[in-house]
């Protein structure tokens, strides 16, 4: 009975680290690795090393970063990097309507995890029962894909071009997540067999690639859920609700 | 080198403009909550974003490079196929990644 007791009173943080590890490590891995080639980039860009791990601790948005030190070594007027920021990251708007932030537990940790809601984040979390996952775990989660990326990144930034010889020595490695997003999609098509769902998303990604392959996922994401409020609408008017 | 005071402006703004965007839809939230079309994009939004990602990825494929993708689309058969056959994650993604790195430095 007290162990009982204990043991749903008292947060197991290496529970939920381990849990956490086991289900995220490699794409921890794969997030270092990433951050190891930014920190190159920024460094065999001329610019400081520091840069790099700077950058990725505090906007912790890699696909902006990449965009960001190109225009940063161009001195590019800050209304262009304004609107490069808000277009490439505008698809978050739509991760924090289903991201489970409910189950975090505390304002500064809730706070944390709005802030450190990357694509793999919300991919990961969002994709799972919100009932299964504790507080503990998604910020873990959370806090492994921000530190890996932001410590790879000091890592390059300080070994520097010269060391590695250029990005080429890792060639395929961000091929991770790739495999991350396809298996994530296996895994949610087999909870819910939903092909709706699947062949609309792969219709939006096939018009964004062909209509405008610069923002895709942007394009792709709007069109998504238009898609999901019309099918909303239509399922509605079809079982009789007004 | 860049003057650190631009550096600094430019980090600035693309910080806030990325945390608003993650923080919006929380606040626009409260007011769907227990909405029928919130359940429903619940539901249907996860599976739909991460499809999205996953093509978007596809997307990025230099097919007109000397490998033309190969390595790429090899891995995403391996991650596919042994994802099907044993349904572990991490497998999977450690042999998707393991056959494109090794086709990426052997073609």
């Amino acid at each position: 009975m007290t162990a009982t007791l204990l043991e749903t009173r008292i947060p197991a943080p290496s529970t939920d680290l381990r849990a956490a590890a086991r289900e995220a490590g490699v794409i921890w891995a794969g997030l270092f690795t990433l951050g190891l080639g930014f920190g190159l980039l920024v460094t065999s860009d001329g610019l400081p090393w520091w840069l790099a791990p700077v950058t990725s601790a505090t906007l912790f948005a890699g696909s902006v970063e990449f965009l960001l030190i190109g225009m940063i070594v161009v001195s590019a007027p800050i209304a262009a990097i304004a609107v490069t920021t808000f277009l490439v990251n505008s698809r978050h708007l739509f991760y924090g309507l289903t991201f489970p932030l409910h189950r975090v537990r505390g304002r500064v940790a809730k706070a944390y995890s709005v802030f450190a809601l990357c694509d793999e984040a919300y991919a990961m979390l969002a994709t799972k029962d919100a009932a299964s996952l504790s507080s503990g775990r998604i910020l873990w989660t959370q806090i492994g894909l921000h530190g890996s990326w932001a410590i790879g990144a000091l890592t390059g930034g300080v070994l520097g071009s010269t060391l590695l010889g250029g990005s080429g020595a890792l060639g395929g490695v961000d091929f991770i997540l790739t495999a991350l997003f396809v298996v994530l999609t296996m895994e949610a098509y087999s909870e819910h067999k939903d092909r709706v769902a699947l062949g609309s998303a792969a219709a939006a990604a096939g018009v964004a690639w062909v209509v405008a392959p610069g923002s895709m996922l942007l394009v792709a994401m709007t069109a998504y859920a238009v898609s999901l409020v019309a099918r909303h609408k239509l399922r509605r008017v079809t079982t009789g609700h007004a | 080198m860049p003057d650190t005071g631009y550096v600094a402006i430019v980090l600035g703004v693309a910080i806030a403009i990325t945390v608003t965007l993650r923080a919006l839809p929380f606040l626009v939230k409260g007011s769907l909550a227990g909405s029928p079309l919130l359940d429903d994009i619940g539901r249907w939004m996860p599976i739909g974003a991460v499809a999205i990602l996953a093509l978007y990825c596809v997307s990025r494929i230099d097919f007109g490079a000397a490998t033309h993708g190969a390595p790429e689309l090899a891995g995403i058969a391996a991650t596919v196929g042994v994802h099907a056959w044993r349904r572990n994650a991490v497998l999977s993604i450690l042999a998707g990644t393991a056959t494109c790195v090794l086709l990426t430095h052997l073609m």
